[in-house]
């Protein structure tokens, strides 16, 4: 009795059946882990009234690549949680930016911790959490903080997903994954957090057994659907980041 | 860069990396904190945490030899020293609430007096770039900041109390600027070290809130 692939056989497919008014997390910490392919599909696809949850909504780095921003340019975005609307270099500019100064598209700026906590938080069944983070803030205002042993936390709630895309470098066909250096990143954590998980993957798709069980970076019954990136050109893969002129 | 005088952007990062110690555990920030790994520690042993998960990452891969899945926080394809490991962004960021990073280096637009920092929104600006600043912020052992003494404006930016939304409060243990090594006493700013070719009288007239100078006032620590 083997266990049921999880392979679907294009990216169109892959995100199939997204509703309006979802909500998707997005794995990726600058180029690596993220999921280039499934995001060019759902621009496509053309689900709206979206909620994305990702650490920015990008587009501050050359060549750009597919990113959360591209869904708000593209009509498909109500909001975003994330830990940039703005880029570190003020210098920088990101396309998100002037959705949000319109009032077009909204945004829930989260601590980059806090942020990959509430996800780990929604995947294991912690429905909120204290931490120090933002203590003091702007962020605090108004909010719930608690003294413990002496020092002042604020409360932070978990944030579950409808769907998570993710980047892995390997999977077997149940979805047993394993990331590459700083692939990892978010992926594991945005799969735990989502009730649907659509992984895409770098190398052709394993047979069951083919990794060691020891080895595994985030385990297949998070995964719910698998694809396999293509070479390029139809495929999408990470480039080597132009120097940014200061 | 908006002043030239006193010490260059790797003078400051090279004196703030100074203050490193063997096995510690060391987040670099983007902009002048990345510096430091440029630094000559000799013999010091210690590691660099990146909130990406990777931990243990030496210098920027030569070109050609790129992993392009392989970055520090500011996205460089770095490589990896013999003992480092790879972690989730969850786990990273355990790590630094769970106060196991002895020192981040920041840079910041205001230090105050107190040690808040203000470093992720500017003046009327909607949003902003937090990043993994206030996580690190409130959990690091020690927040070490760099930045040039004063705006393009010639304002001070350190100042008595911060008038941008701060990072955090109380947190900062030293600065380092162009025109010297600072500590933020909870009064005032305390003198440690000053830049070669500055005055007392010239630092103080570009320093916001109190200045005070240590008894044992040295030149700042150069490289070579």
């Amino acid at each position: 009795m083997a266990l049921k692939s999880k392979q679907v056989d294009s990216f169109r497919d892959a995100v199939a059946g997204i509703e309006d008014g979802s909500t998707i997390g997005f794995g990726g910490f600058a180029m690596p882990g993220v999921p280039f392919n499934l995001i060019k599909a759902l621009l496509e696809q053309g689900a709206k009234r979206l909620t994305l949850v990702g650490n920015t909504t990008g587009g501050a780095a050359s060549p750009r690549m597919p990113d959360m921003g591209m869904l708000v340019e593209n009509g498909q975005v109500a909001k975003v949680i994330c830990a940039f609307t703005a880029a570190t270099r003020p210098t920088d500019v990101l396309p998100f930016t002037k959705y949000y100064e319109s009032g077009e598209c909204d945004a829930e700026l989260v601590p980059q911790g806090t942020l990959a906590e509430r996800l780990r938080a929604a995947g294991a069944g912690i429905p909120a959490f204290y931490t120090p983070t933002a203590v003091g803030t702007e962020l605090a205002e108004g909010r719930e903080t608690r003294v413990i042993n002496g020092r002042e936390y604020l409360l932070e709630y978990a944030l579950p997903l409808d769907y998570a895309f993710v980047r892995a470098h390997r999977s077997d066909t149940f979805g047993n994954l394993q990331f590459h250096r700083a692939q990892r990143n978010f992926n594991p954590v945005m799969a735990t957090a989502a009730r649907t998980t659509i992984v895409e993957v770098d190398e052709p798709i394993l047979s069951l057994g083919s990794i060691d069980p020891d080895q595994v970076h985030c385990s297949g019954i998070y995964v719910h659907r698998l694809v396999q990136v293509p070479a390029e050109p139809e495929g999408l893969w990470p480039t080597r980041r132009q120097e940014r002129r200061r | 860069m908006s002043d030239t005088k006193g010490l260059t952007r790797q003078q400051m990062a090279d004196r703030m990396a100074y203050e490193f110690q063997n096995g510690w555990i060391v987040n670099l920030g983007v902009g002048i904190p990345t510096m430091c790994s440029n630094t000559d520690l000799g013999d010091v042993d210690f590691i660099y945490h990146s909130e990406n998960g990777i931990i243990g990452y030496g210098p920027v891969a030569p070109a050609g030899e790129e992993d392009l899945l392989l970055v520090n926080a500011g996205g460089q394809n770095v490589t990896m020293k013999p003992g480092a490991s790879v972690v989730h962004h969850a786990d990273s960021f355990g790590i630094i609430r769970g106060g196991h990073i002895d020192a981040t280096v920041m840079g910041a637009y205001q230090v105050s007096m107190n040690g808040d920092f203000a470093n992720w929104k500017l003046k009327g600006q909607k949003g902003g770039g937090i990043g993994g600043a206030m996580d690190l912020a409130a959990c690091a052992k020690r927040v070490f900041i760099i930045l040039e003494h004063v705006t393009r404006r010639n304002e001070p930016r350190l100042v008595e109390a911060c008038d941008l939304p701060v990072t955090a409060r109380g947190v900062v243990t030293l600065v380092s600027t162009n025109y010297g090594l600072f500590e933020p006493t909870g009064t005032g700013f305390l003198l440690r070290e000053i830049a070669p070719g500055l005055t007392v009288d010239e630092i103080r007239a570009t320093t916001g809130g109190v200045l005070t100078v240590a008894d044992n006032l040295k030149t700042v620590r150069l490289a070579g």
